[in-house]
């Protein structure tokens, strides 16, 4: 690793550390994994008997489990004993001013659009009374609770609303589901919690203004949203700027609950350190995402994934309510040694119930990029429909792509469409954009972008500018 | 001085020889059209001039605006002006045609050091430009040359033109595959944007655009070699003969 690399990589790591605010003393555990830590990450979170028991119960479970190796991923064996389960972050800013900060880093955000003052706490700059992200997100929040929305952290919701979380904790993604998701279980650190009251519309895309208090969820994330019969939620989850972390293992469980008439939206940038360009260093992210559909129900999921060194990633819908809806669009960009194993699942239970998979994977350097699908139709899952369009796109040529559908339908008056496609981008379209004045590198990012819109459509305006810049960034030097 | 000067020059695809030593001066405010049978070189001449990679250069110069055209990438060569109207225009799914033509226009307008034109300065550029090429706003706001007919694709090559001004545009089989009112269309584009600054190298095989651009020059590529140069009325003696008589 270079120098500059090196600096840039403490300094960002730094800037996980102390760029946010939390009010957890700084300490942390010892290495390793045993019930003793387990109690211990519980006891320092003040939590109830019944989740100390749920996190134990979770652990016991895991270690009968073995780690998955189904997916087309490679990577050296992972110690578990050897990680710390509990870190808190410490307090105090970095810096003084941006002034301080390296101007690689503060090019990047101004290349993603992100604004001047997020930039001040992204890079860990203390921050004036202007904008102080918690009275920020305060103000916010009076706003919600007046219609009776919950948005706080799991660990707050753990403590102020503990009837909500025993009921929806791991009825969708179960302590037991798999291996990762059993580790989260026993040792998840935060995350967020929302509930929308029956018939409540959020009137805002939450975490728009609280991403980056999000950005310090940390390797085990826990989220939890739940909307009422009638409820609608658009969440916005990560962040564009680069996230790096020591932590090289992240294993984060997201579970959807929409009842009846419920509709929920939730779109992710990821960005995590992808390693360098032969893939050291990279955050490993294992991540356990799944919603489930009651009567009329509606879960979209919408994500653009560019970071991490291998992603495993599958975002899920059960679809157990008569005539819900579930939809899954994702932009998968690897570059380099990335390597990529995501899609997701539609479980078709109840009747009339439609899904919707759009699927597009880029890949370049030398990277894997795998999409997996599992299509599920039920016995009494009748007039079931799902729709799938899987398109890869290759640039260069020591890069993979590769699409691995699965359909099992029980019931003989569902639809299933298949439809999946792998292109190159042509040197004729290069061509014809450098004719028009355009540099090649600049004609690739606008060619992919425009490979990708189908997905961007779907994000909420401001995060569709940053993703596709995002994108553009991601693909710098993938083009001789 | 010329606008364009081309000196023995030979060009090569995948090793084997198709331009022959074309020599070929072209000066502001000229018209010159570029005949010859099928696979006698003119897409490879104007492909060489657009600087595309696939052609490989082996000797010969060309001198435009008094500097080696030869040394510059092809996305300077646009900036400086080039522009070649595609035989077939490439589609890019998912890229809007306006933000694309936006992005062109502001990347030369940069080269030349004017401030880039944001939406509502491009927009109002556009309308005037519609003026000129007759183009059905719906193709503007498609994804480039995506499910565009054969016709709508040249219409759209002609409209780039409109907008991005250039000092010399190369069109190279505009008219082939046009209806009347197409090829009326595009020959009045091409009228409109004629200028005593700026010159145009048309490519045809056809004499029947030359009914409605009137060129100054006509010369008559055949395997890789200029054979013939003369006025208009060469363009009116090919049709009458057709090509056989070069054999
Ligand atoms: N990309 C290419 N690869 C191989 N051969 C080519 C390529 N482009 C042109 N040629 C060959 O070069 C010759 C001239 O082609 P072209 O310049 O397209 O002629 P024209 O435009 O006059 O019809 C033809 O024999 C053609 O097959
Ligand atoms: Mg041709």
């Amino acid at each position: 690793m270079s120098d500059e690399k090196k600096q840039l990589e403490e300094l960002t790591s730094q800037e996980y550390k102390y760029g946010f605010v939390t009010d957890i003393e700084a300490d942390e555990l010892p290495l390793g994994l045993n019930e003793d830590i387990i109690r211990a990450i519980s006891r320092k979170k003040n939590e109830p008997e019944f989740l100390t028991e749920w996190r134990l119960k979770a652990y016991r479970h895991w270690l009968k489990m073995e780690e998955p190796h189904w997916a087309k991923v490679k990577y050296p064996p992972i110690d578990y004993q050897a990680i710390r389960y509990y870190s808190a972050p410490k307090n105090q800013p970095k810096y003084n001013s941006l002034d301080e900060v390296d101007p690689k880093l503060l090019e990047t955000y101004e290349k993603l659009g992100i604004p001047l003052e997020e930039q001040k706490v992204l890079a860990g700059v203390a921050v004036d009374a202007v904008f102080d992200s918690v009275s920020v997100a305060t103000t916010f929040k009076e706003k919600l609770s007046e219609l009776g929305i919950i948005f706080c952290s799991m660990s707050e919701a753990i403590r102020e609303h503990p009837d909500l979380v025993r009921k929806y904790l791991g009825s969708v993604v179960p302590p037991t589901d798999n291996f990762f998701a059993a580790l989260n279980s026993a040792v998840f650190s935060d995350g967020s919690f929302v509930y929308i009251p029956k018939g409540v519309r959020c009137p805002m895309e939450l975490s728009t203004y609280f991403r980056i208090n999000a950005a310090q969820t940390g390797q085990f994330e826990r989220t939890l949203i739940v909307a009422d019969e009638g409820a609608y939620v658009s969440y916005l989850e990560g962040c564009t700027a680069p996230m790096r972390d020591e932590n090289q293992l992240h294993a984060a469980v997201v579970e959807l609950v929409a009842l009846k008439d419920a509709e929920i939206k939730y779109s992710t940038v990821q960005n995590w350190y992808p390693g360098d360009e032969e893939g050291r260093g990279g955050i490993y992210n294992f991540v356990t995402k799944r919603g489930i559909c009651y009567d009329n129900a509606k879960i979209s999921w919408t994500q653009v994934e560019t970071g991490s060194a291998i992603t495993w990633k599958y975002p899920s819908v059960i679809l157990k309510g008569d005539n819900s809806i579930g939809e899954f669009y994702s932009v998968a960009l690897t570059n380099n040694r990335q390597q990529a194993d995501t899609g997701t699942k539609m479980i078709h239970l109840g009747k009339n119930t439609r899904s919707t998979i759009v699927s597009k994977g880029i890949s370049a350097g030398k990277s894997d990029n795998s999409y997996r699908g599992l299509v599920k139709v039920g016995k009494n899952a009748t007039n079931a429909r799902n729709y799938s369009q899987c398109d890869s796109l290759l640039i260069g040529d020591k890069c993979g792509a590769h699409t691995f559908p699965y359909i099992d339908v029980q019931n003989t008056t569902a639809q299933v469409e298949h439809e999946a496609t792998t292109s190159k981008i042509g040197e004729d379209q290069i061509f014809y954009l450098n004719q028009r004045g355009i540099s090649t590198e600049d004609a690739v990012s606008m060619i992919v972008n425009g490979y990708c819109r189908e997905v961007f459509r779907e994000l909420p305006m401001e995060f569709a500018v940053e993703a596709q810049n995002l994108l553009s960034l991601s693909l710098e030097g993938s083009v001789g | 001085m010329s606008l364009l000067e081309i000196r023995n020059l030979h060009a090569t695809v995948e090793g084997k020889e198709i331009l022959k030593g074309i020599n070929l001066t072209v000066n502001e405010g000229e018209i010159h059209a570029i005949m010859g049978p099928n696979g006698s070189g003119k897409s490879t001449l104007a492909n060489v001039l657009a600087g595309r990679d696939l052609y490989q250069v082996t000797e010969g110069e060309v001198i435009y605006k008094g500097k080696n055209l030869l040394e510059m990438s092809p996305e300077e060569r646009a900036r400086e002006g080039i522009f070649l109207a595609f035989q077939y225009p490439v589609e890019i799914p998912g890229v809007s045609n306006m933000y694309f033509l936006k992005t062109a226009l502001n990347e030369k307008r940069k080269h030349h050091g004017l401030p880039e034109l944001d939406a509502a300065d491009f927009l109002k550029l556009v309308r005037d430009k519609m003026k000129i090429v007759d183009i059905d706003q719906n193709l503007l706001n498609r994804p480039v040359n995506e499910g565009f007919s054969g016709g709508e694709k040249k219409r759209n090559e002609i409209f780039q033109m409109a907008v991005l001004e250039p000092t010399l545009a190369i069109l190279d089989e505009t008219d082939s595959g046009l209806d009347i009112d197409a090829l009326k269309a595009v020959a009045e584009g091409v009228n409109r944007l004629r200028r005593d600054d700026n010159a145009f190298i048309v490519v045809t095989h056809y004499q029947r655009l030359l009914n409605y651009i009137v060129p100054d020059y006509v010369h008559v590529l055949y395997k890789g070699q200029i054979v013939k140069s003369d006025g208009r009325e060469l363009a009116f003696e090919l049709e009458e003969k057709g090509y056989d008589w070069l054999k």
